[in-house]
């Protein structure tokens, strides 16, 4: 019997209180029926289902009642129902945004066989965490570790194509046998790297993406076998990666075995190599981290001078995420969820007016036997439905929210651009919709809870302070969590303003950049670069509008690598040193194009060749630092292989990005780079200044790049203006979105106020009447209601600011050195809020002016 | 909630078949819930068992539509249990079940005319 009344409880409990002790009579007579131990538990199995089977039915036949009744009450007030709906769907629909885009980045599993065994190796040295690998240190970490199961050597790759179409420029890894296994990823077609394709003299093999398949391929698979010639060296085509391989970047398009020579292992500190490591299962980050710590250690007593202070860096293939992402997609959540929060509030208070100004029928309703647990479901019921609705709204809103988002989506991690909407997203929306419905239903429905008894029934009933100071305080936390979004916004918007006001260094506007890929081994030679760069500058510098053309290692922000240990005052060249310097070789005219000041001394010349001393042109931040107080003109310093005379002093600029402290620059004439010697850095980006709009130019200069060498690919084409663009891109993107968040916050909570000032307008009519009656003057009643509104604002604002101020400092890396309590956003803010408190409460202001003393005092 | 406006008795049909034999069970005289049970399953030779949810879930739809009324008389007060609710059909109810009885008859004369059902077409 016990058992019987404990299934009980699967029904209402309405109907328990109802039918509940007679359905345990009914029980009782049955069980005394049932002869003997086998009627008796067949009674009990039956008994089982059936009040499963019931009680469902019973649940449902209620939650019929009360759609219907909800259906007809909301399409009664069709205004309160449409603002209603629209409020939810723009909290949720920000909301999944939002999620989904953080979702995609921060935590959706990466594409691979158990991604979060993966992990990034990095050398450790005082100067940087995170530092390549050396090809010996590689093999050492690798040999002498015992926590992976396999790791696996990277380095990007950049080859021309050519015999495919037109010439073009692919980018992708190149990497050591095992990446494939080490990652979990077969190739859709074909066969991936075996150890054969590692060998120094095997024949050239090269993978290639489902993407370059299809387009390049028209996906035949007929592909296989294929050759195409990759910087000159004929390839075979061994396999087709499958369509979401996007590693180790989002455009990769090939892949190819990485081969080292006997040289590569004859230098320590030539650092180029990513590694990337599977844990064995059962071994722990920790346990990884302990053992690389000891292997390093070990390396370093055994070659003190190369591997001294290097340690090793073990992190989750995940966390390489920059922190600044990571806030930047954290802030947009929180920001949603203050839109959410200030939504919840904003209809919470809605729901409750209308309680309020339903109480009548409620009370009639629970006097005629409708128990409080009926009244809140229904109430439940009601608010269920419209966040439903909104939620449904607000996946579509999503939808079209997202490709704006996107930009929040780093280039760096092997994940696609843009997260798809499945069934884990439209899963968050509804989880977040059910949770707003109870959130903002339940307040409302406590309400009624406590207060549906007779008294309401009462004719003029006085509807006590509780709930109005209910009402008051949800409007505060909307006037706070509005003072924290305008805060945050604010602050980002200025730390955007600051970034994109800060001087690079060089003038952008005006300067079209492109790279002439020179494939290597071609372009090995001195002779064969200056055979291409005679042809192609004279050629652009004479071009109408032009006013300089020059040729640079690498444009500044798009490549900030190029780091080299130099050798000042005696000291010689440390690798992983904090003296270094960005090393770059240009051509004359290089510092006039992008209108870097030559602060002293001169630009490199045409003269400056191999059979001259060897020349560097340094930055201001070089000399300060070397040769403080001193002219740095004709001194000797050591950097890459020689030793060098400063001819030239110029400005610094921002290799690094905005963001991000640069080191000192080296420039060194392109005349003065030997064959065979770092190849790598033979200038390839060419830097135009022209008076008409840059993007003019591109066809003529594709044009003359052609007739120099027909064979050469042009890419990376971009002004200077939308690099520098770039740098802030994500952040706009963010600032706008908070902003509009900020916005719609004001919006909201603008209402949410002006609704709660109505209805203590409305409450107090009487009163108002009565002291109009006595003689007070409209300014009297006037101010009454303003200050209400101000006692209101008030006390969310100063919650809101200090809440703010917490929110500021935990995203203080984005502020680009803006104070977290920067006064002037904090006044702002407040003040926007005073602005929200006026507009607020001026129409219940109006309406109380209105009240005419003689109507109300003849109501009562 | 239903509408209580008069409702007309065509409205409710076909009426389900747990509330017709509930209707017949209670027509003649006050039934508690449990008698309703063995009335049915005596007049149907124990073929349909009501079971305790299912009566009780009907009920209180049959209150709802006013087919049924709770009595408080107690027709048998030393044999009961004073917690003993006792059922009562209403006009409405009546009205109900005759137009059911009616429904099904005519549905078995057009079976008969077929000669899907036994007796004189």
């Amino acid at each position: 019997m016990g058992l019987y009344r404990a299934w009980l409880h699967w029904y209402p409990a309405s109907f328990r209180a109802e039918y509940g002790e007679e359905m345990c009579a009914v029980f009782a007579r049955r069980q005394r029926d049932a002869e003997g131990p086998p009627a008796r538990l067949a009674l009990c199995v039956e008994t089982f289902f059936e009040t499963l089977v019931n009680a469902a039915a019973v649940h449902a036949d209620i939650l019929r009642q009360d759609l219907r009744y909800v259906a007809r009450t909301l399409r009664a007030s069709p205004g309160f129902t449409l603002t209603a709906i629209l409020i939810l769907a723009l909290g949720i629909g920000a909301n999944t945004a939002a999620f989904s885009i953080a979702d995609h980045v921060l935590v959706r599993a990466l594409p691979f066989r158990d991604p979060d065994r993966l992990v990034k190796l990095w050398e450790r040295v005082p100067s940087y965490n995170r530092l390549e690998l050396s090809p010996p240190n590689f093999r050492d970490w690798k040999g002498k570790s015992t926590v992976f199961e396999s790791m696996t050597a990277i380095r990007g790759l950049a080859a021309t194509m050519v015999g495919v179409g037109d010439p073009q420029l692919l980018t992708g890894a190149s990497a050591t046998a095992d990446l494939f296994a080490t990652l979990g990823v077969q190739p859709e077609i074909g066969r991936p790297f075996s150890a054969a394709d590692d060998q120094e003299n095997a024949p050239a093999t090269v993978l290639i993406s489902h993407h370059l398949w299809q387009t390049e391929f028209a996906a035949d698979p007929a592909v296989l076998g294929r050759t195409i010639r990759l910087d000159d060296v004929p390839s075979t085509i061994i396999g087709v990666m499958p369509p979401g391989f996007l590693f180790p970047s989002r455009d990769a398009e090939i892949w190819t075995p990485m081969r080292f020579s006997v040289h590569d292992f004859e230098d320590r500190t030539n650092y180029f190599l990513q590694a990337i490591a599977r844990l064995k299962p059962e071994v722990s980050l920790e346990t990884a981290r302990a053992e690389m710590r000891l292997v390093a250690a070990r390396l370093e007593q055994a070659y003190p001078k190369e591997n001294k202070d290097t340690g090793a860096t073990v992190i989750g293939l995940r966390d390489e995420l920059s922190e600044n992402t990571r806030l930047l997609l954290l802030g947009l959540c929180g920001a949603a969820l203050c839109v959410l929060l200030i939504a919840c509030t904003n209809l919470g208070n809605l729901l409750l007016a209308r309680a309020i100004a339903r109480r009548k029928e409620l009370a009639v309703r629970a006097a005629l036997g409708a128990g409080s647990e009926r009244l809140v479901r229904q109430l439940l019921t009601e608010s269920l439905v419209l966040s439903l609705l909104g939620g449904a709204l607000g996946v579509l809103l999503a939808f079209s929210l997202i490709p704006l988002l996107v930009r929040l989506v780093p280039n760096g991690l092997p994940i696609a651009e843009r997260p798809s909407i499945d069934l884990r997203v439209l899963g968050f929306a509804a989880f977040l919709s059910g949770l707003t419905g109870v959130a903002f239903g339940l307040l409302p429905a406590w309400w009624v809870c406590r207060r549906a008894d007779l008294s309401s029934l009462r004719e003029g009933a006085r509807t006590g302070d509780r709930k109005e100071r209910l009402r008051s305080l949800l409007a505060v936390a909307e006037i706070a969590a509005t003072v924290v979004l305008l805060v945050s916004s604010g602050l980002l918007v200025r730390a955007l303003w600051k970034l994109q006001a800060s001087d690079p260094g060089f003038r952008s506007a005006g300067v079209l950049t492109l790279r002439t890929v020179l494939p290597m081994p071609k372009f090995q030679t001195l002779a064969s670069r200056l055979a291409i760069y005679e042809r192609i500058l004279p050629a652009v510098r004479a071009l109408p509008g032009v006013s300089g053309a020059a040729y640079i290692s690498f444009i500044p922000m798009r490549m900030t690598g190029g780091i080299w240990p130099v050798g000042v005052n005696g000291r010689l060249p440390r690798p992983a040193s904090p003296d270094n310097a960005s090393l770059r070789f240009v051509t004359p005219e290089f510092f006039s194009t992008l209108r870097i000041p030559v602060r002293q001394g001169r630009d490199v010349r045409e003269s400056d060749s191999l059979q001259q001393p060897f020349a560097a042109v340094v930055s201001e931040s070089f000399a300060r630092r070397y040769w403080p107080n001193q002219d740095p003109l004709g001194r000797h310093f050591q950097v890459a292989f020689h030793d060098r005379t400063v001819i030239g002093v110029v400005g610094d600029i921002r290799v690094r990005g905005l963001e991000r402290q640069s080191e000192p620059q080296v420039y060194l004439p392109y005349r003065q780079q030997p064959d065979q010697e770092l190849p790598w850095y033979s200038p390839k980006d060419l830097v135009v200044r022209t008076a008409a709009s840059p993007a003019s130019l591109v066809p003529t200069i594709r044009r003359l790049v052609a007739q120099a060498d027909p064979a050469q690919p042009v890419s990376d084409v971009a002004t200077m203006e939308d690099i520098i663009g770039e740098q802030t891109e994500a952040r706009s993107v963010q600032a706008l979105t908070l902003s509009a968040f900020a916005a719609l916050a004001f919006l909201l909570a603008a209402i949410g106020l002006h609704g709660v000032l109505s209805f203590a307008v409305s409450q107090r009519a009487r009163e108002i009447g009565v002291r109009r009656a006595l003689g007070a003057r409209s300014g009297d009643i006037l101010g009454m209601v303003l200050r209400h509104g101000a006692v209101l604002a008030g006390a969310g604002v100063i919650p809101g600011l200090v809440l703010a101020y917490l929110a500021a400092r935990t995203m203080q890396t984005l502020l680009a050195g803006i104070e977290p309590g920067d006064a002037r956003t904090f006044l702002s803010a407040a003040a926007l809020s005073l602005a929200m408190t006026l507009a607020g409460s001026l129409l219940p202001a109006l309406r109380a002016l209105r009240v005419d003393p003689i109507t109300v005092i003849r109501a009562e | 909630m239903t509408d209580a406006r008069d409702p007309q008795p065509a409205s409710f049909l076909p009426l389900p078949s747990a509330t017709f034999h509930i209707l017949m069970a209670v027509a003649h005289e006050d039934r508690h819930g449990y008698a309703i049970m063995q009335d049915v399953a005596a007049r149907t030779g124990g073929e349909l068992k009501l079971s305790a949810g299912t009566l009780y879930r009907s009920i209180q739809r049959m209150l709802e539509q006013g087919l049924l009324l709770e009595t408080s008389d107690r027709p048998d007060p030393e044999l009961d249990d004073e917690r003993r609710r006792y059922y009562r059909i209403t006009p409405l109810g009546e009205a109900v079940a005759r137009a059911e009885a009616r429904r099904l008859t005519q549905l078995v004369k057009l079976a008969r005319a077929r000669g899907l059902a036994p007796g004189r077409a």
